[in-house]
């Protein structure tokens, strides 16, 4: 089995069908893009990978097992394995830079200070921060914020990585770095990345695989050269940014 | 028009039931995740300090001012049967029984309750809470445990302190404008109150704290539609745990009439 496998996913909030029918796969060590226009569900079906939202039908396994199904203890350890960067960052402000990235560990492990502070400044390092551990959030700007909060994902090492949006409001050197930084990862790590962006640049760049979600659906799915490629005249207006196609409603 | 009153009378019904259901839930968890290791004594100092300084020179302010309104008002009706050295008793009962309780819980519903409304809301709408949740740390044992412990112990002791502050202000009264010697208050002050006196009215504000905590970090974790949506929790959580401590101690006054007479 895939390492993220998801099944016939719909989710409906309120009278909002956003999930209608999900079926993605996503296997160990992948980059998986998953790209569609604002509010079309993106973060929602992040979400439902990570647990935080429960599926009104189907199903989401991660590692062959069922997200929904499992006790709270064995979605803890679930999801000390799965680091999440949320699109606007999600920074704890009454915490420090140093807490906020070190937040996994002191909650989940007994580590010494020494060891502690030695990981927290090993993952701000990895995103190109350094002398801010005593900072608070309130005092970054909208570019460091997203680099801490993908700092304090990496931090308690995961094997799944979920960025919602990475690459959005930051500078487009910083965005580069973070292009690379997500390759690395995979290289030396064999992370598995699930990266929800709009910007094509990005997503030709990181991207195994990419997967156009669109009115609750994944209509298509492919290689960046397939997606380059397509006859899909939907796709082909989403990825070329037309402001005339088949997609009109706003 | 009649279609319309009752179809939003149904409504309002409905919301309240979700809206109590939606309470003792979270009590529920609360009491559950209070009882789960790790136990993290930092969380509730800081609580603390914040909600206890927040509240602090409102309450001593407060306190003092009804101390003085009571004992002149009372000594508006005493004067009139020349009874006056009942005014320190009636001060020293009404403030003991009603009114310290009530005035420092209604106090601290409108500051720590409304801060705690704010804080969480805001967490709540910049995906805070999701946050909290992807690193395995449960919501409402991070954030509303230490809250509900916190409430519930520093109420009584700010309103112990708010008693003695009301009675002070019935005592400037008394002995600097109508003259009772300042001893002689003091001594019927201790006569007339009762152990049972402090007690209920020390145990009901124990309640009255949980119930700040409660409606504040429910009215947090529900809060829909950004920075607007805080506003109205922040609101709705004041005024939802003025409603019920009202009750509650309706409910408290009857019940220790009754059990203690
Ligand atoms: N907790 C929730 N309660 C109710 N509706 C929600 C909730 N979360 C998301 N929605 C709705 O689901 C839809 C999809 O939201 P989502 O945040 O997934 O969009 P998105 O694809 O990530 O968009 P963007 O690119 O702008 O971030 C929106 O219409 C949103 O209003
Ligand atoms: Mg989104």
């Amino acid at each position: 089995m895939a390492e993220i496998e998801i099944k016939n996913l719909k989710k409906t909030f309120g009278a909002n069908k956003v999930l209608d029918g999900i079926n993605l796969k996503i296997e160990k060590g992948q980059t998986c893009v998953i790209i569609g226009r604002s509010g079309c569900g993106k973060s929602v079906l992040l979400k439902h990978i990570e647990g935080i939202l429960k599926p009104d039908d189907g199903h989401v396994f991660v590692n062959a097992k069922d997200i929904s199904k499992l006790s709270s203890k064995e979605l803890n350890t679930m999801r000390m394995k799965i680091g999440m960067v949320f699109q606007g960052g999600a920074l704890f402000d009454s915490l420090t830079v140093g807490e906020n990235v070190g937040f996994g560990l002191t909650e989940n492990m007994r580590l010494g200070e020494r060891e502690l502070r030695e990981r927290v400044e090993e993952s701000l390092a990895l995103v190109d921060l350094r002398g801010i551990t005593e900072l608070m959030p309130s005092a970054l700007s909208g570019g460091m914020k997203k680099r801490v909060a993908l700092a304090r994902a990496l931090c308690i090492k995961p094997e799944i990585i979920l960025y919602d949006e990475p690459t959005t409001g930051v500078d487009p050197i910083t965005a580069d770095s973070i292009n690379v930084l997500i390759r690395e990862l995979q290289n030396k790590l064999k992370t598995t990345s699930v990266v929800v962006t709009h910007d094509m640049k990005s997503a030709y760049k990181v991207a195994d695989k990419i997967a156009m979600l669109y009115q609750g659906k994944i209509i298509a799915e492919g290689s960046s050269m397939d997606i380059q490629n397509t006859r899909d005249p939907v796709v082909h207006q989403f990825i070329n940014g037309l402001a005339r196609g088949p997609i009109t409603e706003t | 028009m009649f279609k319309n009153f009752f179809e939003s009378l149904g409504r309002k019904v409905l919301e309240g039931f979700e809206f109590v259901g939606g309470l003792a839930n979270l009590v529920a968890q609360a009491f559950y995740w209070m009882f789960v290791p790790p136990f993290k004594k930092g969380r509730i100092f800081e609580q603390a300090k914040k909600a206890g300084i927040d509240s602090l020179l409102i309450v001593s302010a407060l306190a003092l001012f009804i101390g003085i309104i009571m004992a002149l008002q009372t000594a508006y009706q005493m004067q009139r049967l020349g009874s006056e050295m009942y005014i320190a008793s009636i001060v020293a009962l009404s403030i003991v029984r009603e009114l310290g309780p009530v005035i420092t819980a209604l106090v601290v519903a409108g500051r720590v309750g409304a801060a705690i409304a704010a804080e969480i809301g805001s967490m709540q709408v910049t995906e805070q809470i999701d946050a909290l949740q992807v690193f395995a740390a449960n919501p409402v044992k991070y954030l509303v445990v230490p809250r509900l412990l916190v409430l519930s112990l520093m109420l009584p002791l700010l309103t112990l302190y708010a008693d003695i502050l009301g009675i002070l202000g019935g005592y400037l009264i008394c002995v600097y404008k109508l003259g009772i010697s300042g001893t002689m208050y003091m001594q019927i002050t201790f006569d007339s109150l009762l152990y049972k006196d402090l007690f209920t009215g020390l145990l009901k504000t124990v309640f009255f704290g949980m119930l700040i905590a409660i409606v504040s970090c429910y009215e947090g974790f529900n809060v829909k539609g950004g920075a607007e949506g805080v506003g109205r929790a922040t609101t709705r959580a004041v005024v939802g745990s003025f409603i019920l401590i009202i009750t509650a101690d309706c409910f408290f006054t009857a019940l220790f009439y009754f059990v203690f007479p």
